[in-house]
């Protein structure tokens, strides 16, 4: 009879079974199931997002930080650039007012030298105007001295006259 | 999962574990559960050497059986029993409600009821049972296992709605206390059983699935506790698992798709004259599902608190030899009751577990969408 008991289900145990069981299942699915799986999957959803967002953000910053080394490339590229275009414009003056100096002194020094080759010339004309002067006078002294007698002079006519002749033929 | 190896399965239940009992108790004259405990005071009082006659010795049979079968009134020590309500619905003399000390443990008769084998039945003036009046009994009376649902339901409301608060309150903030214990086996149920086992459609059978699993979780662990209000075997009492069963049965069958229809009934790519022996396989199979989760989880917890209760009465069926033995025996036994109780708390989880998961890859298989070939 205790096999039976054992093995043979009791009407009252399914009958309560039954009943009871159904009764805390839609309990429970109502008041606790719906609750706890509806926070569980919140809470997921909401890690996830945080997750999903975080990643976001350090993209972006990774984004900003190479955007800031552009710009600062940029930025420094552009200076350099600055600065030798400066130095280039600077070189470049330099040279200009070396070249027109140099120009000028040339300039200066060619008038100097035509001066001095003016003066010079001058020089010489009136050295040689005054040699001839002074030759003269010399010449005028020494004729007088010479030609004071008539055959000196004499002489003298006959010799100019030789060497014009000489000359001529 | 064979028919033969079910068939196997029940005549071993019914025939090694249970014959040897039955037929111990018919040979000597059986009062149940109470004969088990005089059989122990018998046992004590013989080591002392103050013989009773009257009693044929302690009867393993008999405590085991009372311990996993069902009773009215609650028996909690020696000679005390917490009374239940008996409510009885006879089809002649309408609803009768009393309360199951008037029984006084089956030895008394109460308005022409008395418990017999544990059973109500009614009996003439006397005393003799009137089979034809037993017959319109039907008894849904608060025994021990029912009183153990009560209590058992009643702590998943209390744990699982205050539990469901917490995640009201705290919305999307980190599990504290109870709710940190339970979300992880709530996730497990979700994820790993009804996930895993249904696919996308499994929302819809969470309520169900997680009910299963904790109910059945709750009780094998209630089971292995032996006192009140634990020690009653409800999950190892074939009533509650055959509502179960029958409950996985009914979601299955009224979800079938009609892909699950068709594969039962025409298995596509299957030759006609194939199918005359694989339809009624299929059609059976139906019903053997069901009927195997019903039998698993009984045999299972059953099987436990019979092991475990054996190696108790050992050490009285030894000590009724000799006190010295009940005492060697007592050691070893001990140890092995608590070995086999850790075993316990790990088929009460595998259990709950695998009755759950079951219950999902039918259902898994009811819902399924064709596949794309």
């Amino acid at each position: 009879m205790l096999l039976a008991s054992l093995v043979e289900p009791s009407f009252g145990l399914i009958f309560w079974m039954t009943l009871t069981f159904l009764t805390v299942l839609f309990l429970l699915a109502k008041f606790a199931w719906k609750p706890i799986l509806n926070g569980l999957k919140e809470r997921e959803a909401s890690i996830a997002d945080a997750l999903n967002e975080a990643k976001r953000a350090r993209e972006e910053i990774a984004a900003m930080n190479a955007r800031h080394a552009d710009l600062e490339r940029g930025a420094r590229e552009e200076r350099e650039g600055l600065l030798k275009e400066a130095r280039d414009i600077r070189d470049k003056e330099i040279a200009l007012a070396k070249e027109r100096a140099k120009a000028e002194a040339d300039a200066m020094l060619a008038r100097a030298r035509a001066d001095i080759q003016n003066e010079k010339k001058a020089a010489i004309v009136e050295m040689k105007n005054q040699l001839a002067e002074l030759s003269i006078q010399v010449a005028e002294v020494i004729l007088k001295e010479k030609l004071a007698d008539r055959a000196a002079q004499q002489s003298l006519v006959d010799k100019v006259m030789t060497e014009a002749e000489l000359r001529k033929s | 999962m064979s028919l033969k190896a079910l068939l196997r399965l029940a005549s071993l239940m019914t025939g090694a574990l249970l014959m040897g009992p039955v037929s111990a108790q018919h040979e000597g004259h059986d009062h149940g559960h109470d004969h088990a405990i005089e059989a122990v005071a018998a046992a004590h009082d013989a080591s002392e050497g103050q013989h009773e006659e009257a009693k044929t010795g302690f009867d393993a049979g008999a405590l085991i059986m009372g311990h996993i079968g069902d009773e009215h009134g609650w028996h909690l020590w020696g000679h005390t029993s917490l009374p239940l309500p008996v409510i009885l619905f006879d089809t002649e003399r309408g609803l009768q409600v009393f309360s199951s000390s008037r029984f006084d443990h089956g030895h008394a008769t109460y308005e022409g009821y008395a418990l017999v084998d544990h059973r109500v039945a009614a009996v003439d003036a006397n005393g003799n049972v009137d089979e034809a009046a037993s017959a319109n009994i039907w008894d849904i009376s608060i025994t021990k296992n029912v009183m153990s649902l009560f209590v058992s339901l009643g702590l998943l409301l209390i744990i699982f709605i205050g539990v469901a608060k917490a995640y009201t309150r705290r919305a999307g903030q980190a599990p504290t206390g109870l709710q940190n214990l339970l979300e992880p086996i709530i996730l497990f149920v979700r994820d790993d059983v009804a996930k895993s086992a249904i696919g996308h459609k499994y929302e819809r059978f969470m309520p169900y699935l997680l009910t299963a699993f904790f109910f059945i979780f709750l009780n094998n662990l209630m089971g292995l506790v032996p006192f009140f209000p634990g020690g009653a075997n409800l999950t190892g009492n074939i009533a509650v698992t055959l509502v179960l069963a029958l409950l996985t049965f009914i979601i299955v069958t009224v979800n079938g798709s009609k892909h699950y229809w068709h594969h039962i009934f025409a298995m596509p790519g299957v030759p006609g004259w194939v199918l005359g022996i694989l339809t009624p396989v299929e059609i059976l199979g139906m019903f053997l599902k069901p009927f195997v989760l019903m039998i698993r989880l009984f045999a299972n917890i059953t099987a436990g608190h019979i092991i475990a209760l054996s190696f108790f009465s050992l050490i009285f069926v030894f000590g009724e030899s000799s006190a010295g033995a009940g005492f060697g025996v007592a050691i070893g036994s001990w140890a092995f009751t608590v070995f086999m109780t850790c075993l316990e708390l790990l088929v009460a989880f595998i259990q709950a577990y695998v009755f759950t998961f079951l219950s999902a890859m039918y259902i898994g298989a009811a819902v399924e969408e064709p596949h794309h070939h």
